[in-house]
């Protein structure tokens, strides 16, 4: 990490409630929100995080094998995700970006269905509504747009600052550092804060947009632009699981209650490719990636578990069968997904029947 | 038993080369253990194994460069399982690549590659086979990437830009010349032109018309189709003037200028107009009045590389044969130096063009728009002639004067064409008339 105070890297002002070694130190605004957070609730993060983790390796081995054409790893960036989408409710709605795999997870999104997109079968194959989740967009920076309009669309269907918990909604956009230097972003921002809409501007800066760093994307920490734009906004160490559940947490509630949107720029690092079709070591040295390994999520809540007792071997070797039964059920199911259908295309570019689509899809064929 | 295909770890790419076995024949695998490290166009990739079992072959050696989907190791799991990914089920996999890959965080790409497109490599063969590494063509990424969506290898386009890079318009040139090859029915008609589009069935090539074309493209019209030309011929013995021209060649007074036979032509026809001044003069319609000149800023036909240009000895009337010669000769190299200006060009009274450097007898020359006549000037090669009485081998040219005859009569023109022959007949005529 930097020690430049000034740069977008900085650590001042980021908030931590669980240090490197898995110490929880507390925190005078945020404890409140971390409050719920027995030690139930952290093993059901730490089977989150283990259980996103290999389900990142299985898919990357997938795509080298090549039943994937594609796969965007999440190693490391998991505390940031996990963390974040255990303070949603089931009536949030979460805009991904591409490599939200660990919060598709938690959303209940069956974990073959987020691999059709990258096999290539279709371009994902839950029911966003079912899910409160999104499909993935692989368009960078667009879909905050989309999250907006939805956001202000919950408020004016009467879900937000009703002071009813089980109807207040609101949403999250997922997006890396990498996007706020897209115009989209900072429209959406604009729009977000001028109209209050329910919305947390989450982005995960993982401090490489492919093979640009973060340095050179920004000059100050990219929190610090939303304020400009009338979004409060803090830094949050993303690979602090339980940070990251208290701000999203305290965000979220404040989106719902009619308040506005906030910005959460959540620090972390991405241990893989970008893609798999990425080698970052083209650009990034070991040295780099080692720092970001001793700072790694799931090792220091296990670290914090183990300390207060709280981890016991019969819930490890649970949640290792668990994460074995994940690795074999992706490999079965993904190769028996098949290829996608030609036809398929013309099936969902409108929702009612389509003259020109039918014509279309007569032409060309059917298989 | 189960062979692993080579897969693409990338996006879009169609082979890798072998870089070291992690395993040998007869070593236990367990499923997902590294195998084999290979290194794409991109970045060096571990492939771990989709199975668990025992290495039963390699097939394919460090160092060779493997096509994606050919079969690289064969594991003998005991059961009887086959992979299949995306990309290799048969008779499908072309149509799955059509639209091409998306790469993720860099946007969409532009148009799929045609499907009909001739000179594409051809497939890449399905077994392990060694590819020849060339030196890589240099162009910017936005020439790269549209020659990637127009399926044209940059290493067969020519470059022309600085540093030797592809430019777009290389690139552009280089499909219409390929593709025009390819409709190309019979040896020899492919186009040979390096600029201009071509059309779409290759048998024309189409170029804008532009600055000096396109002047005397405008030029001509309007004198051809506003001045009724005549022309008129006549054949003449020039041997005097070629003994002439070989004399004042040697004689000091003309060193360090250039004495032809158009020099003493130019002379001869300032000398015939200032015995007609008549001819030296222009129509102007608007004012329904024929303007005589008491100058003559003499025109001189140039072919220059950029095309045609006749730009003019000012008074060239007052001018002896030396400051002539000189002028003259200041005049041609302007001309072929590509700097000719308007200035130059511009009121002209009367023309020269020397048809005669090309070997050609003669021609109808058309007028220098605003000019009421033009001498074309043949070439001077030894010919049968009767001289005092006899056949003898005479140096002889043919002259031609075009004259708008409006204000030209045949008379006139007649007069002026034969006083210019006079002169080159017999050059002491120039003695009379001067």
């Amino acid at each position: 990490m930097s020690d430049d105070a000034g740069g977008p890297l900085s650590e001042v002002g980021l908030v931590q409630m669980l240090t490197t070694t898995g110490e929880r130190v507390p925190h005078p605004d945020l404890d409140l929100y971390a409050a719920e957070l027995d030690a139930d609730a952290l093993r059901a993060m730490y089977r989150d995080l283990v259980l996103a983790r290999r389900f990142d390796r299985e898919a990357t081995a997938l795509q080298r094998q090549g039943e994937l054409a594609l796969f965007a790893p999440a190693e490391g960036q998991e505390g940031a995700q996990i963390g974040s989408a255990h303070a949603l409710r089931p009536q949030d709605h979460v805009f991904p970006s591409y490599r939200e795999h660990g919060v598709g997870l938690v959303r209940g999104v069956d974990a073959t269905q987020i691999l059709r997109l990258f096999r290539g079968v279709d371009h994902g194959g839950w029911d966003p509504t079912a899910h409160g989740f999104h499909l993935y967009t692989l368009v960078v920076g667009s879909h905050t747009l989309h999250a907006t309009g939805y956001a202000m669309g919950l408020a004016r269907d009467g879900l937000v600052g009703t002071g009813r918990p089980e109807r207040d909604a609101a949403v999250v956009v997922y997006f890396g550092d990498g996007a706020t230097a897209q115009g989209d972003v900072h429209e959406a921002m604009v729009f977000a804060s001028v109209n209050t809409a329910p919305l947390v501007f989450f982005c995960q800066n993982n401090q490489w947009a492919i093979s640009v760093p973060t340095t050179r994307q920004a000059v100050v920490p990219i929190a610090d632009r939303a304020p400009g734009l009338g979004i409060p906004s803090v830094r949050v160490d993303g690979n602090d699981v339980v940070a990251c559940y208290a701000v999203t947490r305290w965000a979220l509630e404040r989106a719902r209650s009619g308040l506005g949107p906030v910005f959460v720029e959540a620090l972390t690092y991405r241990m893989g490719a970008h893609t798999t079709s990425d080698d970052p070591t083209r650009y990034r040295d070991a040295a780099e990636e080692q720092r970001w390994r001793e700072r790694d999520p799931i090792d220091r809540l296990h670290a914090h578990l183990t300390a207060s007792g709280q981890l016991p071997q019969v819930f490890l070797d649970e949640i290792e069968t668990a994460a074995d039964a994940l690795g074999e059920k992706l490999r079965t199911e993904v190769r028996a997904l098949g290829r996608a259908s030609t036809s398929g295309m013309f099936d969902h570019v409108y929702a009612t029947e389509h003259a020109q689509v039918s014509a279309d899809a007569c032409g060309r064929g059917t298989r | 038993m189960p062979h692993f295909m080579l897969p693409d770890a990338g996006e879009g790419l169609t082979e890798a080369e072998i870089v070291a076995w992690r395993v040998g024949v007869g070593d236990t695998v367990e499923v997902n253990q590294v195998i084999v490290e290979i290194e794409t166009a991109k970045s060096l990739v571990e492939l771990p194994s989709p199975w668990s079992g025992v290495v039963a072959a390699i097939l394919a050696e460090p160092g060779t460069t493997v096509a994606v989907g050919a079969p690289i190791v064969e594991i003998s799991t005991g059961v009887d399982q086959t992979t299949a990914g995306p990309e290799q089920d048969g008779e499908d996999a072309s149509e799955a690549r059509e639209g091409g890959p998306v790469l993720v965080g860099y946007g969409l790409r532009g148009p799929a590659e045609p499907r009909a497109r001739t000179d594409q490599a051809p497939p890449v063969p399905a077994s392990p086979a060694p590819v020849v590494r060339t030196p890589h063509a240099l162009a910017k990424p936005p020439i790269r990437k549209l020659a990637r969506d127009l399926g044209i290898d940059l290493d067969t386009v020519t470059p022309t830009g600085p540093g030797g890079i592809v430019t777009r318009e290389d690139l552009l040139a280089h499909v219409t010349r390929a593709e025009a090859r390819t409709l190309a029915t019979y040896p020899g008609d492919e186009p040979w032109l390096a600029s201009g589009v071509v059309s779409p069935d290759g048998r024309q090539t189409r170029v804008p018309v532009r600055s000096v074309r396109k002047r005397t493209a405008e030029a001509m019209v309007a004198s051809a189709f506003t001045a009724p030309h005549v022309t008129v011929f006549h054949t003449v013995d020039v041997t005097a003037t070629m003994r002439l021209v070989d004399r004042l060649r040697s004689d000091p007074e003309f060193s360090g200028t250039r004495v032809t036979p158009l020099l003493i032509a130019a002379k001869a026809l300032l000398l015939a107009v200032k015995r007609h001044p008549e001819i030296n003069a222009s129509w102007d319609e608007a004012a329904r009045e024929i303007v005589y000149k008491h100058y003559v800023n003499l025109g001189i036909a140039a072919t220059t590389p950029r095309g045609l240009v006749v730009p003019n000895i000012k008074d060239a009337h007052r001018l002896g044969l030396h400051d002539l010669a000189l002028a003259l000769a200041d005049l041609t190299a302007t001309a072929r130096a590509g700097q000719t200006s308007a200035a130059d060009q511009a009121d002209g009274t009367i023309t020269v063009t020397n048809v005669g450097v090309f070997g050609i007898d003669s021609g109808t020359p058309i007028l220098n728009p605003g000019e009421a006549a033009i001498l074309a000037f043949g070439s001077v090669a030894r010919k049968p002639w009767v001289h005092k009485g006899k056949i003898k081998p005479r140096q002889v040219t043919q002259l031609s004067l075009s004259f708008d005859h409006r204000l030209v009569d045949g008379e006139l023109g007649s007069r002026v064409l034969a006083d210019v022959a006079a002169v080159l007949a017999d050059p002491s005529r120039g003695l009379v008339w001067g």
